[in-house]
Parts: structure tokens; sequence; C-alpha cells
């Protein structure tokens, strides 16, 4: 099994969310996050102060698949969520060492 | 059956309402045809004038019941939003409370005794006891101040404003006063700063009252002097005693709801027709003149504040426009009742680029932490108004000053009237002097006394928590 973790421009959630269930993914956590990476951030003025904002607004996909799905996943989120700017984000993999499905204690891919 | 029983009751309701109506009619018929004591037509005229008078009182009150209940919605929800948007997250409800506990506090000082020394006869400085605990303040008016509403319609009109002006004050000492600390400030403020300050410019006999023969006759419409530079120059004072925030100005520390904010500048705007065209104290033709100016100032202002900053940082924001809005209802204030549309318009624009250089340059060139700009709007807005109204004032918007024939006089300096601007300044010196050293005699007292600003942990932690035990947001609530 592996942890699949996205880190993708807000506006391209929707996209990825469903080039995913095209290839048959069938779960996923998103959470909202904020961070940056070589991206700059903006500023912003209140009132003739200026505020330098460098931590960006992202969202953040987990999922935990299958390995024989992972290419496919990959796929499918490189060509969603990729606009050809900086701050277009970054993808990690690892792995998961057990899966436990809290309504029946099934385990391994089965509980995936 | 149920059904039928409930139409028949309904049907002898309606018959019983009928007939109650019917017998009152006939007696109001009865009382309309009675024969009048005297038919000479001195009495009916009498009866007429009376009838007249009446109508026009009823008039006014309705038109003044509306602005007090317009000037209480300029603290809240008004400015407890406008402040409550500006500060952090953690310090929303204890800058709220703040606005909040002044509609509470400073009504029952009202009632006991402030109105009394605002607007009861006394020396030139402070009013006298004549109205303690609302004695004498009832249905009949008082013709000094307006002869058509129940006194009692004005003092809880100019209660509102009793209310408001302290409350301007809580905009520089923001996110770092202790709660018990700014409640025993704001009654002592109360009573050395606002009560005299109010007496002298609108009392009986005050030193600077224009319309009842004032020593300095200084022209302020609804409280250029009174209410702004009053707050703004104490906000000022407060900033530099209490000190910085801390963290300021490393730490960002931006508005947490330009969007709450935004609600509270533009109630504040509706509300100030209350503040300015009531000041009229009465429905008439100047009520309309003020409310005009009022409105077009705060255009005018918002244009040049959004300008000004879109010229300087390439975007004109949000937060500048409605920042612009309430400087010019600020600048207006003392001017309303006494300049035409084109000279609101034009003091609206210089108030809203001179505010925003206040507060983005001038601030920034001295350093000192006035949290939500109080002093750079009301301070500096209020005395710019209050020097600009003796400039623009006309005599024929607001036949003010006539001499001993009866005769008209000009008003302010474009009608050759040089002199006002000098007895403007005299009344913004007074306003400034008093809340130096009102405020600064206050901040001590409070100081050595309870102590003004809440611990370190506490500033860390927020007012919200510290002061009140409560969060304004709290998101962690189970569904």
């Amino acid at each position: 099994m592996t942890k699949v973790e996205a880190i993708i421009q807000n506006s391209r959630l929707e996209a990825v969310k469903s080039a995913l269930q095209e290839v048959g993914v069938e779960g996923m956590t998103v959470i909202e996050v904020r961070g940056h990476g070589r991206q700059k951030g903006h500023t912003e003025v209140y009132r003739g102060r200026e505020y330098s904002i460098d931590l960006i607004p992202k969202t953040k996909l987990e999922l935990v698949l299958a390995d024989s799905l992972v290419d496919k996943a990959v796929q499918a989120i490189l060509s969603a969520a990729r606009t050809g700017k900086i701050g277009d984000g970054k993808i990690f993999l690892s792995r998961i060492d057990e899966a436990i499905r809290i309504r029946n204690d099934e385990r391994g891919e089965g509980a995936l | 059956m149920s059904n039928r029983k409930r139409r028949i009751s309904l049907a002898l309701i309606v018959l019983f309402v009928l007939a109650f109506a019917q017998s009152l009619c006939a007696q109001a018929a009865s009382v309309a045809s009675a024969p009048t004591p005297a038919n000479d037509t001195s009495a009916r005229l009498a009866k007429l004038e009376q009838q007249a008078a009446d109508a026009k009182s009823s008039a006014d009150n309705a038109w003044m019941l509306t602005s007090s209940a317009l000037v209480l919605m300029m603290t809240g929800p008004g400015l407890a939003l406008f402040y409550g948007g500006l500060v952090r997250k953690k310090n929303v409800l204890g800058t709220m409370m703040q606005s909040f506990a002044l509609m509470a506090i400073v009504t029952v000082l009202w009632a006991l005794c402030s109105f009394s020394f605002s607007f009861s006869s006394g020396t030139g400085f402070i009013g006298g006891f004549h109205h303690l605990f609302l004695h004498a303040v009832g249905a009949a008016p008082d013709p000094d101040y307006a002869a058509t509403i129940p006194l009692q319609t004005f003092m809880v009109y100019q209660l509102m404003f009793a209310i408001i002006t302290p409350g301007l004050i809580a905009g520089a000492f923001a996110e770092r006063m202790k709660f018990s600390a700014m409640v025993v400030f704001m009654i002592i403020w109360s009573f050395i700063v606002y009560d005299p300050m109010a007496h002298m410019v609108w009392g009986k006999g005050g030193l600077l009252n224009a319309a009842l023969g004032g020593r300095f006759p200084t022209l302020d419409f609804a409280g250029g002097t009174v209410v702004h530079i009053t707050s703004g120059v104490s906000a000022l004072v407060c900033a530099l005693y209490l000190g910085k925030r801390l963290g300021y100005p490393k730490e960002p520390m931006p508005p947490h709801s330009v969007v709450l904010s935004f609600i509270g500048a533009c109630l504040l705007w509706v509300g100030w027709f209350g503040f300015n065209a009531g000041s009229a104290l009465a429905a008439g033709s100047l009520a309309t003149s003020a409310f005009v100016a009022t409105h077009f100032a705060a255009a005018s202002a918002a244009i040049g504040w959004a300008a000004a900053e879109w010229i300087r940082n390439g975007k004109p924001s949000v937060l500048g426009g409605i920042s612009g809005a309430v400087a010019g209802l600020v600048a207006i204030t003392p001017a309303a009742g006494f300049v035409d549309p084109m000279s609101a318009l034009l003091i609206g624009l210089i108030a809203g680029v001179f505010c925003y250089w206040m507060v983005a340059t001038v601030k920034a060139r001295f350093g000192y932490d006035d949290s939500l700009d109080a002093f750079g709007v009301h301070g500096a807005g209020g005395t710019l108004g209050a020097i600009l109204t003796g400039v623009f004032a006309s005599s024929t918007v607001n036949p003010i000053f006539k001499d001993a024939a009866g005769n008209t006089l000009p008003s302010g300096l474009i009608q050759g009237n040089a002199h006002q601007l000098l007895n403007q300044l005299v009344g913004v010196a007074i306003a400034w002097g008093l809340a130096i050293v009102g405020t600064l005699l206050i901040l001590k007292l409070v100081d050595l006394t309870i102590g003004l600003r809440v611990s370190d942990e506490e500033e860390i932690q927020g007012l919200d928590l510290s002061q009140h035990g409560e969060e304004g947001y709290y998101w962690e609530a189970s569904a």
C-alpha cells in the first residue's frame, strides 16, 4: 500500500477529484493548508501598512492506495493539477504498513 | 362538530367587536357635535393654533425619536462591527464589548447626573444640578434647546451622543486594555471631559455656545469638537500612555475581517443621518440641508481616500473606501447645518485625503500604536472639520449670527467673517486641551489604582478569553 500526498492549487481540486474518480480511486481526504515552496507570496496593504503574505492557501489530498493503482493515480493528479506556473505543488509517495477499517476490523488492502 | 362550534364563537367575537366599535364611534360623534363653549373667532383661532403647534411638535418628535435610534445604531452594531473587524480574531468580542458596555453604562450615568451636568444652567464650563435624576425632564419642551419637542426627547437624543463619543476612544487602546480599567476610565472620562465640553458648546450659558450667546461662539453643528476632537485626541493620549501592543509593529496585525468592518462602516454612514440631520432638532429644511451635506461629504471622502491609495499603492482597497467615508462623516459633522452641498463635497474630499495621509504616513513616522486609527480619523478629521466649518459656513444655509436689529451677519471666512476662524480655533484649542489634560489625569489615576493593561500572557491569549471567558468564533463546536 502507498500513501499519496498531493499539495495542489485550490482552484484545481475539482479537476483532480474527477480525474482520480475516473481512474478508480474510491476515497480521499482533503485538507485546507497554508504553505509555500519556491512561489513567492503577495503583499496586502491595510491603511498604509504593508503585510507580506508568504504562506499561501493550498489544498492537500491524502490517499492510501493499493500499489496497482498508484501510477494511474499519480498520472491523473499530474495532468489535472498542472497549470505550468510556479506554485502548482508537489506529490509525495510513502509506504504504508497497515490499514484497518474501524467498522469491522478488516485489515490490509481490503480495508482501503 | 368542533369546526362548527369554532365558527359560531368566531362570529360572536366579530359581532362583539363591531358593537364595541360602533359605540366608540357614537361616543366620538357626540364629543365632536358637543357645542363649543364660545363661538367667537378668537377662541377658534387659538384652538387652531394649538392644533398646528401640536402637529408640528408631533412631526419634529417623530424625526427626533428616529434620529435617536439611528445614533444608537451607530454604536451598536455600527462601531462595534467596524472596530470588531479591524482587530485580530482573539479580540473581536472584547472590542465589541467595549462599545456595548458604554451603551449600558453611559445611559445610567446620563439618567442619574450627566444630562444635568451637560445641559442644565450652570457656569460657562459645566452645567448645574437642576436636572439631577432627570428632574423636570418631561413632556414640556425647553425652548432654549428645542421648542417643539419634549425635553425628554432632547435628553434621550443627546444621550446617544454621550454613548458613542467614549466608544470612539476604544479604537486607540484596542487589544490591550483591561475591561475593568476601561469601565472606570470611561465613567470618569464622561464626567470630566464629555459633560463639560458638551455644556460649553451646546449647553445654556456655555462658553463656546454659538446659539445661546457664548463668549467665543464656535460653530459646531453636530459635535465636531464635542464628539470627535475630544474622543480622537483622548485616543492619541491613550495610545501614547499605554504603549504599543506586544509585537507591534514587527508582527503582522491585519484586520481579521474587513467584511465585518464594511458592514459596520455602512451602518455608521446611515446612522450619521440621525447624528447630523437630527442635530437640527426639528424635521424642517435645516435637517434636509444637514442630511444632504452629510451624505455628499461621505461620498467625496470615500473617493478621496481610495483615490489617494490607488495612486500610492496601485490599488483602491475596500478598507480605504470605508475609512474615507467615515473620515468625511467626521469632518462634515461640525459643518453639516452650516454649509451648502458643494462645500460639503469639498470638505469631504479634503478630509478623505488628509486622514489617509495622517494614518498611512504620519502615524508610521511617529510610531505610536493608535491601533484602529481613532486619532487619525476622529482627532485629525474632527480638527480639520472644525476649522473648515469656519471657512465654509454660509448664512444663506443657516443664518445663525444676527445683529441687534435682527439682520443676518456673515457666518464664515468665505463670506467675509474672518473672525469666525479665530473662534473655531479657540473651540478646537479648548477641546484639545481638555481632552489631553483630562485623559492624562484619568489614565494616571486608573494606572496607579487598578492598572490599565492586561498582563502579557492575557494579551497573547486575547481579550475574549482573558477578559470575558468566551470566544467570538468557536469552531470546535461538535455537530
